[in-house]
């Protein structure tokens, strides 16, 4: 089935104009896609992985041109008018993109998105355009697709939003299908699953797959070949097998060595217990009001218990939804709960807002998302001293900013940066900020939420170094909140569970990794570190 | 991976920094802001270098045409003459033009009296009235006066009033009140829109339900008590419009603190312990500013023309003092005979609000996030 090569990219380049003059994203590649077969386009944020593809589908932001050629079976469909491009694209070649929730339009039925380019492609009629519609969503395996024709795409969960799209883009029965990070979005056990239905499809089907994406672990289990991609330009290339066995350039040698390594020792069995929650239980309210009849109550967090010693780190595993970040939050007293909370003996669950604010400087919080957790109209400077204001309002300007050189020395960042603003600098160096923010106060506990999910694979690895050793130093407890399982095997000596807002099981993390009990943990555990093949290399 | 390693300038680019980059890149608001600078100048140093007040009636010159050329035209000379020396009660028996000045020689039954030529004077035409001879019987006299030279650029409304310095006079006036109208409706709204946005729950509740409330009030009904119980005044304009216009900028406000309010930052400020002023003070506000500024360029166009309408009306500001409404209500009564009278004021008001949203757009494209 391989071997007639029915896309090549040549000499592509992608600029951008901006205000500070233009910027190339792409610089110069080439790449080719044979028939059949899956090429894996790896990169981290930045790399211009997925520009190229959106150069090749003439979908680039009004402000970027592409030079260089696209040639799909002899058209080049950089020069392409936009009537001819349309017969090739969204048919011949179609994309599904990463983020599920915002790529499908919320005012029409998933039926109505689905027949749409069939009858428009096609010339079906309503009838025949829905029927097929069925037939399609069956091959993604929807459960009770007739009933799905109806539904909005706010009814469906991330992963049956994922295979509409998936569904979409194999309405016209495509040569290749662009997947532009198609699982990032979704929980690990959903990850699985649809690599495993796209997998499935392409032996059923027999299209190309082009797969870009950031997660070797994926590349490894699903590619035939790979790309390389460091900012702009392809670095290595080759069939996934030698590449992961022998890996020729430093970049990819990086990018293969930066899963987290190291283990976290426990703390000694007398180390005093800091935080201390029994019981704790969170309730939110849905709907309700004046004419709605009594609201509907989720519990969120339902009777957890968590004792965290000095010095410990607890890693809470779970997927989204599962109440891991509700309970962290509560702990700190950011949100209502029931159950008692106590911090070094000291009684939280009754304490009010004034009572908390002399305590927040110990009880410090690390977001997951660097881009929206710092003000965008604050200097660095400001944004890690507003502490100080709060806890050591006698400080003088000085002195606060002699804490903030100290602070991001700390972190690993050049002091000078504290005269800039948030948006000038990448998410690891933000993450940075973040951390440098809550550590400038010299907390004794902090919760962090997520705080390496939204970054690339090699600074997590950075991040999660530096976390470790601000722990070292300063004796820190961590209640570390994540998804990411190798993420939280390196920094966690302890492991809870959890599900539905209940724990599903806890204890030592080599114990819960070595012998994982439950079902729901050992999912998990398979979903993120198994490595076997979802498919068989053509 | 160069995470730690900071390559760039010590001092950093504000995000309103980003955005007057992106503003100066775009000419129509660049061109509109150059315009409106030009216009608030012309129109506060303006009047004192027009020749004329905006208050001086020119009885001689109703409604005169706008001309580059100076008035009196030639056959105005005669005119006015004659006006002047019908005072006098007397007969004209012949006139000469030499140069600047004319001569004419008067007769009369009775006999002259020389304080006569003070009526020459008092013309608007004429000045330097001077008796050169008077003949023996006193029966007839030769006076001179010099040709006054008067430019009328816009013309003259129908009271004889410089239309110019009264354009700019009432430029003064609707710049000021759309300033200081949108300042006090913009004041009131932040901070009326951001505690109840940053509140929320109840208070949000109560506070805009009374929003709701004030909206429902009939606009010109609220202005019509103002007036009847305190009379016509400045200050009050600003007063009626900037508290009929702080509704629309509250809405706007709170819808944006309410969604600050739920962003990380926010929540990280909050599990810093930072008290609620200080996250209005140094969160919320800094960061609704930018649709505030556009909000507050497209409300200054709207006041002004509230402004107007309410002239228009006769609500708004009183004679002599005068706005581009007025201006453009009492052009609108003559367009048949005295046309200049609405098309310059109407040019010049049109003309700012138009420059104002140019700038307003441009605020916005400069200003939106998703453009970053």
């Amino acid at each position: 089935m391989a071997g007639e090569t029915i896309l090549s990219v040549k000499d592509l380049r992608v600029r951008f104009r901006t205000l500070d003059g233009a910027v190339e994203a792409v610089k110069g590649i080439n790449l080719h896609v044979d028939a059949g077969e899956t090429v894996a386009v790896v990169g981290e944020s930045g790399s211009g992985k997925s520009q190229t593809m959106m150069a090749a589908m003439s979908l680039l932001a009004s402000n970027g041109e592409a030079t260089g050629a696209v040639d799909y079976r002899g058209k080049n469909l950089l020069t392409l008018g936009k009537s001819e491009l349309n017969k090739v694209r969204g048919r011949k070649i179609s994309m599904i993109f990463q983020e599920p929730m915002t790529s499908l339009d919320p005012l029409y039925t998933i039926g109505n998105q689905l027949m749409e380019p069939i009858r428009r492609h096609r010339g079906l009629d309503a009838k025949a355009a829905r029927a097929e519609a069925l037939r399609l969503l069956e091959l993604v395996k929807i459960p009770d697709p007739e009933r799905r024709l109806k539904s909005y795409p706010h009814e469906m969960s991330g992963g049956q939003r994922q295979r509409v799209m998936i569904a979409m883009a194999l309405a016209n029965d495509p040569d290749i299908l662009i997947a532009d990070e198609p699982t990032t979005a979704l929980d690990v056990t959903i990850q699985a699953q649809i690599l495993m239905l796209l997998a499935e499809l392409q032996r059923k089907l027999g299209m190309a797959i082009v797969f870009i994406t950031h997660d070797l672990g994926i590349v490894r289990r699903f590619a035939d070949r790979v790309y390389v991609m460091r900012s702009g330009e392809v670095v290595e290339e080759g069939k996934a097998d030698e590449l992961f066995a022998n890996p020729q350039h430093d970049y990819t040698k990086m990018l293969l060595a930066a899963e987290p390594t190291g283990r976290k020792a426990a703390p000694p069995d007398n180390a005093p217990i800091l935080l201390d929650g029994r019981n704790v239980e969170v309730e939110f309210k849905i709907g309700g009001g004046f004419l709605a009849g009594p609201p509907m109550l989720l519990k969120a967090v339902d009777h957890i218990s968590v004792a965290l010693k000095r010095g410990q780190t607890i890693g809470i595993v779970g997927e989204s939804g599962s109440g891991k970040s509700t309970l962290g939050r509560a702990l700190l007293r950011l949100l209502p709960s029931e159950g008692s909370i106590h911090f070094g003996g000291q009684d939280l669950s009754k304490a009010d807002k004034s009572e908390m604010r002399p305590l927040r400087r110990e009880l410090q919080l690390v977001f997951q998302d660097p881009f929206g957790s710092l003000s965008p109209r604050m200097t660095v400077g400001q944004i890690i001293t507003e502490g100080l204001l709060v806890h050591e309002p006698s400080l003088s300007g000085k002195e606060r900013d002699a804490r903030a050189v100290e602070a991001l020395r700390e972190v690993g960042l050049d002091p000078a940066a504290r005269n800039r603003y948030p948006h000038e600098f990448s998410g690891g160096q933000r993450q940075r900020i973040a951390i440098a923010r809550a550590m400038i106060l010299k907390p004794k506990v902090v919760v962090l939420d997520e705080p390496t999910s939204a970054l690339d694979r090699s600074v997590q690895k950075q991040i999660v170094e530096l976390l470790r050793k601000l722990q070292a130093d300063h004796d820190l407890s961590y209640l570390f909140i994540s998804h990411d399982l190798a993420v939280v095997r390196a920094m966690s000596d302890y492991i809870i569970v959890m599900k539905q807002g209940k724990i599903v099981e806890e204890g030592p993390t080599e114990a819960i990794f070595g012998d994982p009990r439950e079902t729901y943990t050992k999912t998990l555990m398979a979903a993120a570190i198994d490595e076997t093949k979802f498919r068989q290399s053509a | 991976m160069t995470d730690t390693a900071i390559t760039a300038p010590v001092v950093g680019r504000s995000l309103w920094g980003d955005a007057w980059a992106r503003l100066k890149a775009n000419k129509a608001a660049m061109f509109s802001l150059f315009y409106l600078i030009a216009m608030s100048v012309v129109c506060i140093v303006g009047p004192y270098f027009v020749p004329h007040q905006y208050t001086t009636i020119y009885a001689d010159y109703v409604r005169t045409p706008p001309s580059f050329s100076a008035y009196p035209k030639p056959e105005m000379i005669e005119t006015a003459m004659n006006d002047a020396v019908r005072r006098m009660r007397v007969d004209v028996k012949e006139w000469r033009q030499e140069d600047e000045r004319v001569f004419i020689t008067v007769t009369s039954a009775k006999p002259l009296d020389a304080r006569n030529i003070r009526y020459l004077d008092r013309s608007d035409t004429f000045d330097n009235a001077k008796l050169e001879s008077t003949s023996a019987d006193g029966l007839s006299a030769v006076m001179s006066a010099t040709i006054k030279q008067q430019y009328f650029f816009f013309g003259t409304d129908n009271t004889g009033r410089d239309l110019l310095s009264r354009t700019l006079m009432a430029g003064r006036i609707s710049l000021a009140i759309g300033l200081l109208a949108g300042i006090v409706a913009v004041v009131i709204g932040v901070v009326y829109g951001a505690t109840a946005g940053f509140m929320g729950g109840k208070t949000d509740e109560v506070m805009m339900r009374i929003v709701d409330v004030l909206y429902s009030l009939p606009f010109i009904f609220f202005v019509i008590m103002l007036v009847v119980f305190f009379g016509r005044n400045f200050v009050l304009m600003f007063l009626a419009v900037g508290a009929v216009l702080w509704l629309d900028m509250a809405r706007i406000v709170r819808g944006q603190a309410l969604s600050i309010r739920r962003q990380e930052y926010v929540q990280a400020a909050e599990a810093l312990g930072v008290r609620s002023r200080g996250i209005v003070q140094r969160h919320v506000i800094p960061n609704l500013l930018g649709p505030v500024v556009i909000y507050m360029t497209l409300l200054v166009p709207q006041v002004i023309i509230l402004e107007s309408f309410l002239s228009f009306l006769g609500l708004g500001v009183q004679e002599p003092m005068t706005s581009w409404g007025v201006l453009i209500s009492a052009g609108a009564k003559n367009i048949g005979t005295a046309n200049w009278l609405l098309l310059f004021p109407a040019f010049f008001l049109v003309s700012t609000l138009f420059a104002l949203n140019f700038i307003g757009d441009g605020l916005r494209d400069a200003l939106d996030p998703k453009d970053r």
